[in-house]
């Protein structure tokens, strides 16, 4: 079996953050109708985690379920697992109207940790990203700078983002950039 | 002589002294002084010179209303020009220039323009440069350009770093002086998130400078423990250096954070904008002082009364030793104070009121101050600073005025709040006429999406109530302000507040303002031809009169042909005296004249901050495919393709692009060629009414495709005009995969989906965006099938297996694969996808397991080429928006049996019908050379603008390197009837072309190449 790159070569930066390109990420897009039992059977089952409302993310690490929008998850699974994962929402959505894909490699993932990861992303993301709003099991579809990405609290001081595979290098730069030692804002609650 | 005082100075540290440069000159300041400061305590008065009469210019003011002193800043990298003295902060090793003058600040050649003053009045420009025509652009223009304009354009690139920062809170507040202190404090006890920014660097504003006593302390101390108290607040967020620069729909403000504007070497951010969502604003914003419209008013020395005091009490700077005052209303009087507090002179007071002033009048007397009532200046006496002022009679011409030495003048014509940000998305102002001033109007603020308020002005900011204008500006009725606008503003969020404590005040008695806008009062026009409005763009109180003489009776228009608060101040010192002159010339009421817009930034931003990290590397996002890095290191010839960079083609040691192309051209149709075609869209369309679904979308009926076949298809707009093709594979009974051109994807996923979402919503029909998930490689060539047979797994290529237009699924090589028998070259072509993560892999493994068939790469171009030989049209190339299916002759991919498609309605209306629109036909040179690109075929006689008539046009234009000549396509009247027919195309240099009309397939037209 080829092994499955990384697009941006696992790129790290150690700056107000610790930005990192993580390892491929196995992911399902399904659309459907999100209030259906099958599609919610489709996604809890293979992830062993909770149906998430909107905005939201259930699960955790490797496994998870993020809302994407009205009519679609994005199922995350361990790489490698996808295709048997496919399979099974496969039999668990006969005669259902869905569309379940691997998205697998159509995406970056990049982790970005430290007590300054907040203010990294709010250079870049029109987001709230006060503790007090965004916590852990919010999802937001949402830019940097000029692309499309989504991101999600994985720890205490650690978000991931994901972004389309082309723009891998365009946004470790940006995150690089904004990640700068000496560019501190220093407006969020370190503790939080 | 202006100078240093031995002792004070609120905001500088003594102790830490510092050295800058003015004009290459080595000058001592201290941390803490502005530019401005510390330039009045080295003596230097004049630092400028105007806009238009290059007339000797002083500092004025101590803030961000500073018309004057602009300087450029910095060198190199770190250039600057038009850099306010005022607003910038001093530290060590600062180098600073003075702008407009050549070739000294002292020896101006320009200022010879001040003699011919009297020629260059209000629209000057307009009047005197309209003929002759040509001159404006070669003479007039050149000359103009090289004698106006204020500092020098930089040269190097930017050296700094410059960031944008999201930032959401309940409620923003803008200034922090005590108004905004105090609404801060107010405001936090609801709980809600308060945020307070400052555009200095220090908290407090004017109140400490003004000595204003708050609950029994200096202001100053009060401000320190509000400062202490919100800091320990956790819903606070504090911020000095960011200054509110605009107010937008939906409580979005721009904030423009100065960064390391006073500490360039510590390697921060230069600048951070910042885009603030706030549910409710409150503007704390202050005011700004008028200056008095008396002649002489611009030379070095005459200066803002509180801008003196400011320099005084904050930086120990005295500007002049003998320093006359003159006002008025109450409020000089302190500047009064404040300089014979630090042992000045004082050597009278002009009051233009003839009762005078209230209790600080009767303080400044006790002083011993000589104070003139009823009493105006007529001149001012000095070449380049003030040696002196003449006094006169306000209600009088000037005459017999009496002389008075001095080297400062201290003027106020009362104050102006600062509406700016209430005004910029739509609050209205209201006149308050004993205060002489516009404020906001609470009753119309700027509203939010409900229809309600979500702007409050708070503080001096928002004047003062018409009913309370007895009691003045005081600083109760600042407090006050503040407490109830923060009070309203949380009660609009729906949090109630306690009652929150209004600290005490010592109130001083006032005597009301007198409105002065022309000083004195009966001034002819050799004195009003004097006295300054605008005094960066040299505007006076006889131009704006002038304006109004010949017509110009709109304050828009009046600003326009004067330039009146048209310089880069924009008018915070000129406008309102502007307008009264204005309304006074028209006999008009000053509400009846109104303002000019108020628009943002408040004051200049630095564009390097409005791009923030868009620059450089991130200037926009770089696509890249899987296999980039191959192609980089291949000797890739980039072209760009949407944001994706993919190889026009690849160089080999010496060549040119045009033989790499011919290259590659060459030995794809002779062995193997190789196209990395991963920036192809790729759509899944899948459901129910999925085959309905692409019935619409195509021109063709793409429902009765077979599961494991590809057609090739057209999109349109429901204008009938061709948008988008491609190949379309049908996976299973109600799944499709549409591919789309490279640049097509996304506009054509969003296409889908508007039509999903807003018109056919009952459908059943999902789509997902595939085109990053898998890497697609073409595999073209006579060897094509040799080398995917050679790498090996359960994917069949033969042809037996995968016929033309077929598409499988399988392995090669390990890889989970598709293939699909499709060919936009003409040659046995396979496009090959799989997962993405393992594209560059894959793709190195079929250059390898290619090379015994002659395998190489090739590019966009190669592409092309070989697609125009075979006659296949380029989204882009053949069309343009006003193309349709009909003018290319592919009326064989347009259904006939389908009721309805995207398009077809109006493609039967009576213009896309017409027997003469262009169509498309191949063009082949008489002489083998290539057409020129865009080219148009002339036909005989001309047209009613007596231009030949045309009768086509190039489209496509290539070398073909397997015909070794130039071959072209064209859309050409009455195209496909006229076979054979030669065209002339003129060219732009000169020559003409001669093409013959041919069928648009030059190469293999039985197809039986791509059919092998």
């Amino acid at each position: 079996m080829p092994e499955a790159r990384m697009a941006w070569n696992g790129a790290a930066f150690d700056g107000l953050a610790q930005v990192r390109e993580l390892p491929v990420q196995g992911m399902i897009s399904l659309r459907g109708d999100l209030a259906s039992a099958p599609v919610q059977n489709a996604a809890t089952e293979v992830t062993g985690a909770a149906m998430p409302g909107p905005r939201g993310v259930e699960g955790a690490g490797d496994s998870a379920i993020a809302w994407m929008s009205p009519d679609e998850l994005l199922i995350l699974l361990p790489h490698g697992t996808v295709q048997d994962a496919l399979a099974r929402m496969d039999a668990v959505l006969a005669g259902e109207h869905a569309l379940a894909l691997d998205m697998s490699d159509a995406r970056a993932v990049f982790e970005v940790e430290g007590p300054a990861a907040r203010e990294v992303l709010a250079k870049l993301c029109p987001v709230d990203l006060d503790p007090a709003v965004f916590g852990p099991g919010e999802m937001r579809r949402t830019r940097a700078a000029q692309i499309a990405v989504a991101f999600w609290q994985s720890g205490p001081h650690a978000f991931r983002l994901i972004c389309f595979r082309s723009v891998a290098g365009y946004l470790f730069d940006l995150l690089k950039g904004a990640a700068h030692p000496a560019a501190r804002v220093g407006v969020f609650d370190p503790s939080a | 002589m202006s100078t240093r005082l031995d002792h004070g100075g609120r905001l500088i540290d003594r102790d830490r002294p510092v050295t800058f440069r003015f004009n290459g000159k080595k000058m001592p300041g201290f941390a803490g002084d502005t530019v401005a400061s510390a330039l009045l305590a080295n003596d230097r008065v004049m630092v400028g010179r105007s806009f238009k009469y290059h007339r000797p210019r002083g500092i004025v003011a101590a803030g961000p209303e500073e018309p004057n002193a602009l300087l450029n800043m910095g060198r190199g990298p770190r250039f600057e020009p038009n850099q306010r003295a005022t607003t910038t902060e001093l530290f060590d090793g600062l180098e600073a220039e003075s702008q407009n003058h050549w070739p000294s600040l002292e020896y101006d050649v320009g200022a010879i323009n001040q003699l011919a003053s009297r020629l260059l009045p209000a629209g000057f420009y307009y009047k005197t440069f309209i003929h002759p025509r040509p001159a404006w652009k070669h003479v007039f223009e050149p000359v103009i350009r090289n004698s106006a304009g204020l500092g020098k354009a930089p040269k190097d690139g930017d050296a700094d770093r410059y960031e944008h920062f999201y930032w959401f809170t309940d409620i923003l507040i803008v200034g922090g002086g005590i108004a905004g202190l105090q609404a801060a404090l107010t405001a936090a006890t609801s709980g809600l998130r308060v945020t307070l920014i400052e555009q200095t660097a220090h908290w407090g504003g004017r109140a400490p400078v003004d000595g204003a006593e708050i609950d029994g302390e200096w202001a100053d101390e009060w401000v320190q423990g509000a400062v202490q108290a919100l800091e320990t607040m956790p819903n606070v967020t504090l911020r000095t250096r960011l200054m509110g620069a605009g107010v937008y729909d939906h409580g979005y403000v721009l904030g423009y954070e100065r960064v390391s504007d006073h500490s360039p070497a510590d390697d921060q951010p230069r600048h951070r904008l910042w885009k603030i969502r706030a549910r409710q604003v409150i503007t704390a914003t202050g005011a700004i002082e008028r200056p008095l419209s008396f002649p002489g008013n611009d030379l070095p020395g005459v200066m803002l009364a509180s801008a003196v005091r400011d320099y005084a009490v904050n930086f120990a700077v005295s500007p002049g030793q003998r320093t006359v005052v003159v006002t008025n209303n109450d409020d000089a009087y302190l500047t009064a104070l404040a300089l014979v507090d630090v042992g000045q002179t004082v050597p009278a007071i002009v009051d233009a009121r003839p009762a005078g002033g209230g209790e600080l009048a009767q303080e400044v007397a006790n002083h011993g101050v000589e104070v003139h009532l009823g009493a105006a200046i007529a001149g001012v006496t000095g070449r380049s600073r003030v040696e002196g002022v003449k006094i006169t009679a306000q209600t009088g011409t000037g005459t017999d005025p009496t002389e008075i030495a001095c080297d400062c003048v201290a003027m106020s014509g009362g104050w102006s709040p600062v509406v700016h940000l209430w005004s910029h998305c739509g609050g209205k102002l209201t006149w308050n006429a004993p205060l002489a001033m516009f404020q906001p109007d609470p009753e119309r603020p700027p509203t939010g999406a409900d229809g309600q308020g979500f702007v409050t002005a708070a503080g001096v900011a928002a004047g003062v109530p018409i009913e309370r204008a007895g009691e003045g500006l005081s600083n109760f009725q600042t407090l006050r302000s503040a407490t109830e606008a923060a009070q309203s503003v949380c009660v609009r969020l729906g949090r109630s507040v306690g009652d929150a404590a209004m600290p005490a005040v010592r109130e001083v008695e006032t005597a009301p303002l007198a409105p002065v806008w022309i000083m004195p009062d009966g001034a002819d026009i050799r004195l009003r031809e004097k006295m300054w409005l605008d005094f960066q763009n040299d505007v006076k109180v006889s131009d704006v009169q002038l304006a109004a003489q010949e017509g110009f009776e709109s304050v828009e228009h009046t600003k326009r042909y004067t330039t009146l608060g048209m310089a880069t101040d924009q008018g915070k010192l000129s406008n309102i005296n502007g307008l009264a002159v204005l309304s006074k010339a028209l006999d008009a009421e000053i509400p009846q004249v109104g303002t000019t817009t108020f628009r943002p930034p408040y004051t200049p931003i630095s564009m390097a901050a409005i791009a923030g990290e868009a620059r450089g590397k991130t200037f926009q996002p770089l696509r890249r495919t899987p296999m980039h890095d191959w192609h980089a290191a291949n000797g890739a010839h980039w072209e760009p393709v949407g944001h994706w960079r993919r190889p026009y083609c690849y160089l080999h040691g010496s060549e040119t692009p045009e033989q790499a192309v011919a290259r590659e051209v060459r030995n794809t149709r002779a062995n193997l060629g190789l196209l990395d075609a991963s920036t192809l869209g790729k759509i899944v369309v899948k459901g129910p009414d999925a085959c309905r679904f692409v019935d619409m979308l195509y021109t063709n009926k793409m429902s009765t495709l077979k599961p494991g076949r590809c057609r090739y298809g057209l999109m349109c707009s429901e204008n009938g005009f061709l948008s988008d093709d491609g190949v379309v594979a049908r996976i299973d009974a109600q799944t499709f995969l549409c591919h789309t051109t490279s640049g097509g994807a996304d506009r054509i996923h969003a296409w889908m989906e508007d039509w999903l979402q807003c018109e056919w919503w009952d459908w059943q029909v999902y789509t997902a965006n595939l085109t990053e998930q898998y890497a697609q490689i073409a595999v073209v060539g006579p060897n094509a099938r040799k080398v995917l047979e050679k790498l090996g797994g359960s994917l069949d290529v033969s042809r037996e297996a995968l016929p033309f237009m077929g598409w499988a699924a399988g392995r090669l090589a390990g890889f989970d694969a598709r293939a699909y028998r499709i060919s936009f070259s003409g040659e046995l072509s396979y496009e090959i996808s799989v997962p993405a993560a393992t594209g560059a892999e894959f793709w190195d493994l079929l250059i390898e397991a290619g090379e015994e068939f002659g395998a190489m790469p090739y590019g966009t171009e190669a592409l092309h080429v070989m697609r125009a030989e075979k006659g296949f049209i380029m989204i882009g190339d053949e069309t343009d928006g006003t193309v349709i299916p009909q003018d290319l002759g592919l009326d064989w991919a347009i259904s006939k049996k389908k009721d309805d498609y995207l398009g077809k309605r109006a493609q039967e209306r009576s213009h896309m019908t017409d027997p003469e629109r262009w169509k498309l036909v191949g063009l082949e040179t008489m002489d083998g050379s290539v057409l020129p690109d865009g080219a148009y075929a002339v036909g005989a006689g001309t047209n009613a603008n007596g231009q030949r008539n045309m009768v086509g046009r190039v489209t496509s234009t290539y070398h073909s390197p397997t015909l070794d000549k130039g071959i072209a396509m064209g859309l050409v009247l009455h195209g496909s009837d006229r076979m054979g027919e030669v065209l002339e195309f003129p060219g732009t240099d000169g020559k003409t072309t001669r093409a013959r009309i041919v069928d648009p397939v030059f190469y293999d037209p039985a197809g039986e190449k791509q059919n092998a």
